[in-house]
């Protein structure tokens, strides 16, 4: 029975897998056109962005915050590009100037957070719309499309089936599960995130790795930025509207617990997979877009819901801890 | 018994399960009004699970639940409070922003016309109750900032409002200093007097002496004993809960003192504590004695660098501490068992062997990469030396009994080897066997050249455990009394500043 909570978690993630391989082979089977390999290359790329910001906002909200600001970095940054290349800079020196934009984004979010203490749902919310607002600013309504063919053919090209940039994803996403799940780094996260004024007082430099989080979060989404810009060959200050919630729905879905401290990153990513096949499977079926919403917003409910009634039908059947219950539920 | 009237409530052979667990075999006990009782037994002896039956969380798996002789059901903590039951509990949860009036009358506020809440009425109704308390509490006053004992004293009056018969309080003094404790008491002993039956927990014997006429002691689930307190003496007490003969609880052995290992000048955190000056040598065990809110954990909190300070130095084995960075105290051998284990000292969704690693993550690394096999050797080997009761070292941390729980903080810091041990309330709600193994590791680390101090409002721990008593009065160290002439009441008199203030 005590190990239970960590069995029970890799049985979520266990049954996200297996919800994936259901749902995939039934769109192979029963959904003209989901497996060939132009639409499995569609859909990979189709969730390029969605991954690469899943990996950090994992972290993040492992580490018991949230970056609700992602998108609108990503839009920032588009806009920097855009606004550079139209100035006549080479997109090679534009690029890493959109890295930075991003993880200084990311380091107004740590700021606000670690050093002034405020709450970084209400933070990222400012932000959410200072860094949009911002884009507009910087580009206005107008859409860059000129950028040089190399780099948006290589944004979509593909070996075989796999698109290129999705070797990149995998690449992020192998350093992302080493650094949760087996360095010293990871593990003071969770700790953090779990509890963290005993992390502190155990000497994890809680407020230094939070703000280090905020800041690859925004690296992350600028680097998305580059992505979303080449693969759709248009630098636009609205670009990844919305995206923010598909990320965080991902990460949700995959496990982490939205309260920090627990999670893993083969849960998320296979929770990208599985919202990316179904939203694949269902437009090639002709659902309408509406339905569509509403089959997403039903897999978060029960990924909120499931591990919640596990909590209950545990505590149903546990021993009581004697002290855990002092103090507590006096009434 | 069966001359009397029948005992207010009563559990006739109660028997609770959890899953695989037999929290309760076959126990009964008896509350009589104008009685207190205490319940003895050892962290995991089955006293909380009694509590919630009685409280009605729980319901028995079987056994009988009586109220004045009649078989009753209790269906959830409602119907226990309609019955008269009413519980306290270590930390009351109060609504921090109502006023002591609105929290007392909660949902049962005195009405006036029109159903309006009737705030006068309910003031002094209030402020009525307080006096039969016999305890200055304003009505008025927001629950937020009280301190726990004044808390405590709401929730008696919240339980009296609802005329409470059978009171229970749950290891209230826990977190009391000796003066509150002794208001507690008088209240508590004034509650008895008008009828009310009192069933009292608390892991200190003088308490349960001081207060009780009878005790019912558990161990492992099971009923042990029922005695009168006239009848016996501590020891008695101590063998029931314990079930064999323990060892000296205060086994301190003698160490010569080392160099000077931690020193502190002229310390100061303004408004916490001001110019706290002192030393630890290898080899010492120093105990920081003092009331509560006399500044020793802030002291403590400050010299390992959770919180900064305004002026003053500390250095460890001679080099300057670096203030207001845990991890810097750390890199120069400075470890703190912090007061509250649950929440500072432990991370409890994390197993075991993850807390023990925790304050040395740089030690169980192998390359870039955290060594599952060294960070399991590291735990394993701490586990066997301090005796950790558990199942497996990929459990949770949450499973084990406060005393276990302890064992592992002290694991996670005594792995990292310090030089300068702090230990803040190091056996606070632990049971009495586990106590003497604490006590005897402390020994055993000062005489192997650690410097320890220890934070502690237990006087016995402090007069048992300590080569040097340090003592503080609101925020200031204002006595330091050596082993040879420490007694309770040289300590008490430097603590409380009455008679003189010590050496």
């Amino acid at each position: 029975m005590p190990a239970d909570r960590f069995s029970l978690l890799r049985r979520w993630e266990g049954l996200i897998l297996i919800l994936l391989v259901a749902v995939t082979t039934w769109a192979s089977l029963g959904v003209d056109g989901f497996a060939n390999s132009s639409n499995v290359s569609f859909l990979l790329l189709d969730v390029t962005e969605i991954a690469l910001m899943a990996l950090t906002m994992t972290l993040v909200i492992v580490a018991a915050e949230i970056d609700l600001s992602v998108a609108s970095t990503l839009g920032l940054s588009c806009a920097v590009l855009g606004w550079l290349w139209n100035a006549g800079l080479p997109i090679e020196a534009i690029m890493p100037i959109c890295l930075v934009a991003g993880a200084l984004c990311g380091a107004l979010n740590g700021f606000l957070v670690t050093r002034l203490g405020l709450p970084s749902l209400a933070v990222t919310i400012g932000t959410f719309a200072l860094y949009r607002g911002l884009a507009y600013v910087i580009l206005g309504d107008q859409a860059v499309a000129d950028l040089p063919p190399a780099y948006t053919s290589l944004a979509t090209a593909t070996l075989g089936p796999i698109p290129v940039v999705t070797l990149l994803v995998a690449v992020l996403a192998v350093l992302f599960v080493v650094i949760l799940h087996a360095t010293a780094l990871g593990r003071a996260i969770v700790a953090l995130g779990s509890n963290e004024e005993a992390a502190y007082f155990a000497g994890i430099r809680v407020k230094r790795i939070r703000f280090w989080l905020f800041v690859a979060s925004g690296a992350m989404a600028a680097l998305a930025s580059l992505v979303f810009t080449f693969r759709y060959a248009s630098a636009r200050a609205d670009n990844g509207g919305g995206l923010e919630l598909a990320v965080i729905a991902a990460v949700l879905l995959g496990g982490v617990s939205i309260f920090g401290g627990r999670g893993t990153l083969p849960g998320v990513l296979a929770a990208v997979l599985l919202l990316g096949v179904v939203r694949n499977a269902l437009i090639l079926a002709d659902v309408a877009n509406e339905v569509l919403n509403f089959v997403t917003g039903l897999l978060l409910v029960a990924s909120v819901l499931a591990p919640n009634l596990g909590a209950v039908w545990r505590r149903r059947t546990s021993p009581p801890l004697e002290g855990s219950l002092e103090g507590k539920s006096a009434l | 018994m069966a001359d009397s009237p029948p005992p207010v409530l009563a559990l006739r052979e109660v028997s609770k399960s959890f899953g695989a667990v037999r929290a309760l075999r076959e126990v009964s006990l008896s509350l009589i009004a104008g009685e207190a009782l205490a319940l003895a037994g050892e962290n995991g002896a089955g006293k909380s699970t009694l509590v919630k039956i009685l409280s009605g969380v729980h319901r028995p798996d079987a056994g009988r639940l009586l109220l004045d002789g009649e078989p009753v059901e209790f269906h959830g903590p409602a119907d226990a409070q309609a019955a008269g039951v009413a519980v306290i509990y270590q930390e009351p949860t109060l609504f921090p922003d109502l006023t002591v009036a609105e929290n007392i009358f909660m949902g049962r506020q005195p009405r006036g016309r029109l159903g309006r809440i009737d705030r006068r009425a309910m003031r002094a109704q209030a402020a009525a109750l307080f006096t039969r308390l016999g305890v200055p509490l304003d009505p008025e006053q927001p629950a937020r900032g009280l301190s726990i004992a004044d808390q405590q004293l709401v929730e008696i009056a919240k339980a009296l409002s609802r005329d409470a018969r059978v009171l229970i309080m749950d290891e209230p003094t826990a977190a009391l200093s000796g003066n509150e404790v002794t208001r507690l008491f008088g209240v508590a002993r004034s509650l008895r007097e008008q009828g009310c039956a009192v069933l009292f927990i608390s892991h200190r014997l003088d308490e349960i002496f001081d207060l009780c006429q009878r005790v019912t002691t558990l161990r492992d689930g099971g009923h042990v004993a029922d005695d009168r307190i006239a009848d016996i003496i501590p020891d008695d007490l101590v063998r029931r809960m314990v079930g064999r003969e323990l060892g000296a609880l205060f086994p301190k052995q003698d160490a010569v003192p080392g160099e000077v290992a931690l020193q502190v000048r002229r310390l100061t955190r303004e408004g916490v504590f001001t110019d706290v000056s002192f030393e630890v040598r290898r080899g010492e065990i120093v105990a920081l004695a003092g009331l509560v809110g006399a500044g020793r954990s802030e002291v403590a909190r400050a010299v390992f660098g959770v919180d900064r300070w305004d002026a003053g130095s500390v250095q460890v084995g001679g080099r300057a501490l670096r203030p207001g960075s845990p991890a810097a105290s750390m890199a120069l051998g400075l470890a703190l068992v912090p007061e509250d284990r649950r929440q500072q000292g432990l991370v409890m969704e994390l197993s075991i062997e993850r807390n023990i690693a925790l304050a040395g993550l740089a030690e169980v690394r192998h390359g870039p990469l955290i060594s599952r096999a060294a960070e399991r050797v590291r735990a394993a080997d701490w586990a066997q030396r301090l005796q950790l009761r558990h199942r497996s070292l990929a459990d949770a941390v949450d499973v084990l009994s406060g005393g276990n729980q302890q064992k592992v903080v002290l694991a996670k810091w005594l792995a990292r080897q310090p030089s300068v041990l702090i230990v803040d309330e190091p056996t606070r709600g632990i049971d009495v066997a586990t106590k003497a193994e604490v006590h005897r590791l402390l020994s055993e680390l000062a005489v192997g050249g650690i410097a320890v101090l220890m934070i502690s409002s237990e006087l016995p721990e402090v007069l048992g455990m300590a080569d040097r008593v340090l003592v503080m009065r609101e925020g200031r160290l204002v006595a330091e009394i050596p082993r040879g002439t420490a007694t309770e009441e040289t300590v008490m008199a430097a603590a409380t500043g009455i008679g003189g203030g010590g050496a």
